[in-house]
């Protein structure tokens, strides 16, 4: 391998990453706070189709991704009605979520684009194109390090850099700021913050609503910028990656941007492993594209030892009266 | 059944008219799109295309269903059938096991299946020379490309996809025997043919590996080809339907499988027992069946002496020359 062929595959890597990363940020915020949730992936489909939807409509990729965040902002709402004031089942919830966006998005698609469930192409000025950073045409020439600027750090869309910034900016609020102590705490022990006078019904639905906002990026990424248009199911099971991914990561940022490059590293390998022979033996397509998904299984059962969430989580807080 | 109703039709015309739209609607042709929906701007979509002509030119009526999952096959020909609808034309390669069990049980229907092979009495199979329309643009691929590598980028994994690899393999490797090719697929289910994100990924991996043309022979899914190659500044190669449209001058052309025609003449003669005919249909070069497409959104791309080329293949194929092996005879793709 060249080192043109590695950094295109760590092109890749980051590209194939981001939806992750977005989805796994935005699950990180719920979960501390004491909320599972695992419709991640719900929240996603509807708002990469109605980012797609509202782009196409009317011209325009900002209105197309404000779309895609207002969307999906109220279905993590929905999801919190039920989850958190409703106290119902938060799995459930998230089911249902994931249930009614595959149902949702296609019947709407069909009825409004008479496309077969899919959004009309987009045109150039409808999504998210490559962004090409200061410098990096002139610092191509540079060896190793112009060329690792050129092809792999400049050259991505505004979302994937949005995506790589929530990574410090989640750490910081997590660590450093009193709503990430509150945010940790309600998750651990949501009496406590209680007794010291914080509305934990409250702090709770912040979390879901900045769940709510990740996922809407994410979404938006897979329907105007990555793709052009929505497609029927087309986040394809990336929240539950996603959701792996936070687990593996027990929950902490950076691991999480970690383990999310690992997942995007193994989808662009497959992608160029295909019809490839190593020391001679043709791989069958099958066997590779299953392996990210192979690894993902046989890392969250044997490398990580025990991943323990948030002590809270998954239980709705009742006040004692 | 099918007799029967028309005569009915015939008889009430001159006694009332509820009984003639009853009688009129009996005899209605019926199409099933297949998965990856009516209007993929491919495949289905040329299908679609072909009942609309025969709507517009015959001034008749047809109905139709789009599946959603393959265990509404058997399911959705049966209520066609039961229906009253004749003939039932299908498109899709994975109809033989469904078709197969329905047409026993409806002799009286005429059945017609595009891409597969059923042998039954009322069943007529049209299939494609995919292999040798492939083969013409795997020559203007190779021709057109500076790099000397030419891409294809597949939906899923089966055969019949294969037959189009091997055929675009092979006119790459006639026009220019040094050629480089990369082969992909989007997947093993039939989510494969619906999804353009793979399929793009896979394209720009190819770029980044050298190819300047792919052809995109994967229904829905190819829609990501053309937009990678678009946003690339490279050549896509569409399929099925004419798709050159959609990215003008970043499509080099579409290999057309003229599935529209095959369409309009099966809602045309398969209804009558007179004109019906059972068997195997093979549709090639030259019942333009399948060729490349040539319009105003790509007639800078392909110039006249290109244009000559590849002709002067398209004549040596038809006149037995040049011999394209087709993948699905044998499973095999020799010299590739």
């Amino acid at each position: 391998m060249d080192l043109a062929l590695v950094l295109s595959t760590l092109d890749a890597t980051i590209r194939l990453s981001t939806p992750l990363l977005l989805a796994s940020l935005a699950g990180l915020y719920s979960e501390r706070s004491g909320v599972f949730d695992i419709g991640l992936e719900g929240k996603m489909l509807m708002a990469a189709f109605a980012a797609g939807a509202a782009a196409a409509v009317f011209d325009s990729v900002w209105i197309g991704l404000f779309a895609g965040i207002m969307v999906s902002l109220a279905t993590a709402g929905l999801q919190g009605a039920a989850a958190i004031t409703l106290k119902g089942n938060q799995l459930i919830a998230g089911v249902a979520i994931n249930m009614l966006a595959a149902g949702l998005t296609t019947f709407l698609g069909i009825q409004w684009f008479a496309q077969g469930g899919r959004t009309p192409q987009l045109a150039a000025g409808e999504r998210f194109t490559e962004i090409t950073l200061p410098f990096a045409d002139e610092l191509q020439g540079i060896p190793v390090i112009g060329q690792i600027y050129h092809d792999l750090i400049s050259g991505h869309n505004l979302l994937v850099y949005i995506a790589f910034l929530a990574v410090p900016i989640t750490w910081f609020v997590l660590y450093r700021t009193r709503f990430g102590l509150r945010l940790r705490a309600v998750g651990e022990n949501p009496k406590a913050v209680d007794t010291a006078g914080i509305s934990v019904i409250r702090l709770r639905y912040q979390a879901v609503l900045i769940t709510g906002l990740l996922c809407g990026f994410a979404g938006a990424f897979f329907s105007i910028a990555q793709g052009s248009g929505f497609g029927n199911n087309m986040t394809a099971g990336k929240g539950f990656i996603a959701l792996a991914a936070l687990i593996f990561a027990k929950w902490k940022p950076v691991p999480v941007m970690l383990t999310c490059l690992l997942f995007g590293f193994l989808d662009a390998l497959q992608i160029r492993l295909q019809g490839q022979s190593i020391l001679g033996v043709q791989i069958p397509v099958q066997a590779i594209q299953a392996l990210p998904y192979v690894l993902t299984v046989v890392l969250l059962a044997g490398f990580i030892g025990k991943a323990v969430g948030p002590k809270a989580g998954g239980v709705p807080y009742t006040k004692e009266r | 059944m099918n007799h029967f109703s028309k005569h009915l039709g015939v008889l009430a015309a001159g006694v009332g008219v509820s009984a003639l739209v009853a009688g009129a609607a009996y005899a209605d042709p019926a199409i099933i799109y297949d998965l990856g929906g009516k209007f993929d701007k491919s495949f289905n979509e040329a299908a679609y295309n072909g009942a609309e002509a025969w709507k517009a030119e015959s001034g008749g009526a047809y109905i139709d269903l789009e599946l959603q999952n393959d265990a509404q096959r058997e399911q959705a020909l049966r209520r066609f059938a039961s229906q009253g609808a004749n003939p039932i034309v299908m498109a899709g390669f994975s109809w033989g096991t469904a078709l197969g069990t329905v047409a026993a049980e409806f002799a009286d229907t005429n059945f017609v299946v595009i891409d597969a092979v059923v042998d039954q009495p009322n069943v007529q199979s049209i299939i494609f020379d995919e292999h040798t329309g492939s083969f013409l643009v795997g020559a203007l691929a190779a021709l057109k490309s500076t790099t000397g590598t030419v891409g294809f980028v597949g939906g899923m994994d089966v055969p019949i996809i294969h037959k189009f690899y091997c055929g675009y393999a092979q006119g790459a490797k006639a026009a220019n025997p040094a050629v480089k090719l990369i082969e992909n697929y989007t997947g093993t289910t039939p989510a494969a043919w619906n999804d353009p994100v793979t399929a793009g990924e896979l394209t720009k991996a190819q770029f980044d590996a050298g190819a300047d043309v792919v052809f995109a022979a994967a229904g829905g899914s190819g829609l990501g080809v053309l937009q990678a190659a678009a946003d690339a500044g490279k050549l896509a190669i569409g399929v099925d339907s004419n798709q050159n449209y959609l990215h003008p001058g970043a499509v080099l052309t579409s290999m057309l499988k003229r599935v529209d025609v095959a369409v309009t003449t099966a809602f045309k003669e398969a209804g009558d027992d007179a004109t019906f005919k059972p068997g195997i249909t093979v549709l090639g070069l030259a019942q333009n069946g399948v060729g490349y497409s040539l319009d105003e959104h790509n007639a800078s791309l392909i110039d006249d002496a290109l244009k000559a080329k590849v002709d002067e293949l398209s004549a040596k194929i038809q006149s037995g020359e040049i011999v394209v092996h087709d993948y699905t005879a044998d499973s095999t793709c020799p010299g590739i």
